[in-house]
């Protein structure tokens, strides 16, 4: 796996512009402290489920944009500025984050 | 101490004198994009000014290309820190589009086909300071780059330039777009490097 | 699925570490592989990557990801890259950096596109070019662990000149089957007439959907697109098909 930060491509880069959501792995780890890659979410637009390494992830961006793959709705954004991670979930309704048995 | 990769310099030439602070040089169009690429047939495209009063004006593709054309070359400035100098472009200058339109509005939200929205002051889309371009470099302006027609506001960073513009809103009240409500800087202007919340 | 935490992430915020490079190999004509030593490395899952993150001198910083090659070992780990011409980074990784030099990277992440050894069912794994890499670490960990799940891969690569790891793949591993699929030039004996990959190299080198395999699929994004429909066409249920589209 190969892939670009904001910035643009890599100039052979001319496949259809988005990744799998495994891609926002590195990023939300400087987050959360567990990977939620595998967290479940639901689609506000068209209800659907699934885990978040399955959106389809834009990320030749100001920010990343994972969209629903069924639907293509923003289910998430997620931008780095000087000193914060911006996360927006507003379209997405829940996520579900394994954390193991208690 | 920051750490630095021996050897490493990037894909960019020698840095210009006429870059905002914190951008480099690229001579390459690099594509941004925030989803897939809208295709719209001119033939179905439509460009709407719509006022705070709900008044709308309309124009189809044969409409705008009617209207008196502009060729301006300006410097690019995307958030993600590359430059591109002396872009050459054509389109209609939002004077031109907004000459009949009343308004006491201040302020503006752009939308796009796709769903993309940016907000901009009004101010800074009059007086010659911004178009809604459909050529570029002699030639149609491509999908990936924002065709048949984006806005272009070349004095703020370039994702208040609109890809694929489909309405321009003119506002009482400001309304942040798309990367404004994720972080980004409410204005842009790069030569006061506002590129985020709070600079 | 993950009920248990992820190895190596051990319920710590990931911050970005110095790794050192210490052995660089030649895997073909356009891609090397980088051993890097990374002091307290917690060790990786098959099919995780890493974020690398270089700085110029100036200033000037820009990352990639890149999967993680080689089984975990608790010390260091393998990455492959693949030359892309006129790219910013991979050029420098394979062409400048030597042994003793450093880089700034953050990982392992990533928890869906992964193999553990505790997954029983048969495994199929379809590579794209240099989507290999992160397959060819759950090989190797399958090996090292002394798994006998049955696995098979489809490698789908330009010429015979540009398979990774071609001498330890010829090599082979007990309940590993290999099939090449060449899309430029195929070897002179070839049955198959080279091409792009089809349903049928789907359906003849991989597993009926009856025995329910999970399918790893890895690539540029087209290829990637294009065979997680055929698995889904054959039957394979679409949870089972786990992708990795390179940008």
């Amino acid at each position: 796996m190969t892939s670009v930060e904001p910035g643009g491509s890599e100039v052979n880069d001319t496949d259809a512009g988005y990744v799998d959501g495994n891609a926002l792995a590195g990023p939300l780890s400087e987050v959360f402290a567990v990977d939620v890659t595998t967290a479940t979410s639901r689609c506000a637009n068209c209800g659907c489920t699934g885990p978040l390494a399955r959106l389809r992830v834009y990320k030749h961006a100001p920010g990343l944009v994972a969209r629903c793959q069924q639907c293509g709705s923003v289910m998430l954004r997620a931008t780095r500025t000087r000193d914060a991670v911006w996360l927006d979930m507003s379209g997405a309704v829940s996520l579900a984050i394994p954390v193991g048995e208690t | 101490m920051a750490f630095i990769s021996r050897g490493f310099h990037g894909r960019r030439p020698s840095a210009g004198t006429k870059l905002p602070p914190g951008q480099y040089e690229t001579t390459g169009f690099p594509v941004l994009s925030a989803g897939p690429t809208p295709r719209i047939r001119k033939d179905d495209w439509q460009l709407s000014v719509t006022t705070e009063t709900g008044k709308r004006h309309v124009w189809d593709w044969a409409g705008l290309m009617a209207l008196p054309a502009d060729s301006p070359t300006v410097d690019l400035h995307c958030v993600t820190k590359w430059s591109k100098f002396g872009t050459q472009w054509q389109g209609v200058s939002l004077d031109v589009l907004l000459a009949d339109v009343e308004t006491s509005a201040e302020h503006v939200l752009v939308t796009s086909y796709g769903g993309y929205t940016t907000n901009v002051p009004l101010a800074d889309l009059v007086d010659g300071k911004a178009w809604i371009a459909y050529g570029y470099e002699g030639g149609d302006l491509a999908p990936e780059h924002g065709g048949p027609a984006r806005l272009l506001v070349p004095h703020l960073y370039l994702w208040k330039s609109a890809k694929w513009v489909s309405g321009i809103e003119l506002r009482q009240s400001d309304v942040p777009g798309f990367w404004e409500t994720a972080g980004y800087h409410n204005y842009g202007d790069p030569w006061r490097e506002q590129r985020y919340q709070g600079d | 699925m993950a009920r248990a935490a992820v190895p190596g992430r051990l319920g710590d915020r990931l911050r970005w570490r110095i790794a050192e490079v210490a052995g660089r190999r030649v895997e073909s004509a356009t891609a090397v592989t980088l051993t890097l030593e990374i002091p307290d490395w917690p060790g990786h899952l098959a099919g995780q990557h890493v974020d690398v993150r270089l700085t110029a001198e100036d200033g000037y910083s820009t990352q990639r990801s890149y999967s993680i090659a080689s089984a975990s070992n608790g010390r260091s780990l393998d990455l492959t890259v693949q030359r892309t011409s006129g790219g910013e980074v991979s050029p420098y990784l394979v062409d400048e950096l030597v042994p003793g030099d450093q880089l700034e990277l953050r990982g392992p992440v990533g928890g869906w596109f992964v193999w553990r050894q505790q997954q029983t069912e048969p495994v199929l794994l379809v590579a794209g070019g240099s989507g290999l890499v992160p397959l060819m670490c759950m090989i190797r960990t399958r090996e090292a662990a002394g798994s006998r799940t049955p696995f098979r891969l489809l490698y789908a690569v330009r010429s015979p000149s540009d398979l990774l790891y071609g001498s330890e793949l010829r090599q082979g591993a007990p309940g590993l089957d290999t099939t090449y699929l060449y899309s430029r030039e195929a070897l002179k004996d070839s049955a198959r007439p080279p091409g792009r990959i089809t349903p049928e190299d789907l359906a003849r080198g991989g597993w009926p959907p009856d025995f329910e395999p999970t399918c790893y699929v890895c690539g540029p994004t087209a290829f990637v697109e294009k065979t997680a429909a055929y698995l889904v066409l054959l039957g394979h249920a679409p949870e089972r098909v786990r992708t990795e589209r390179f940008g």
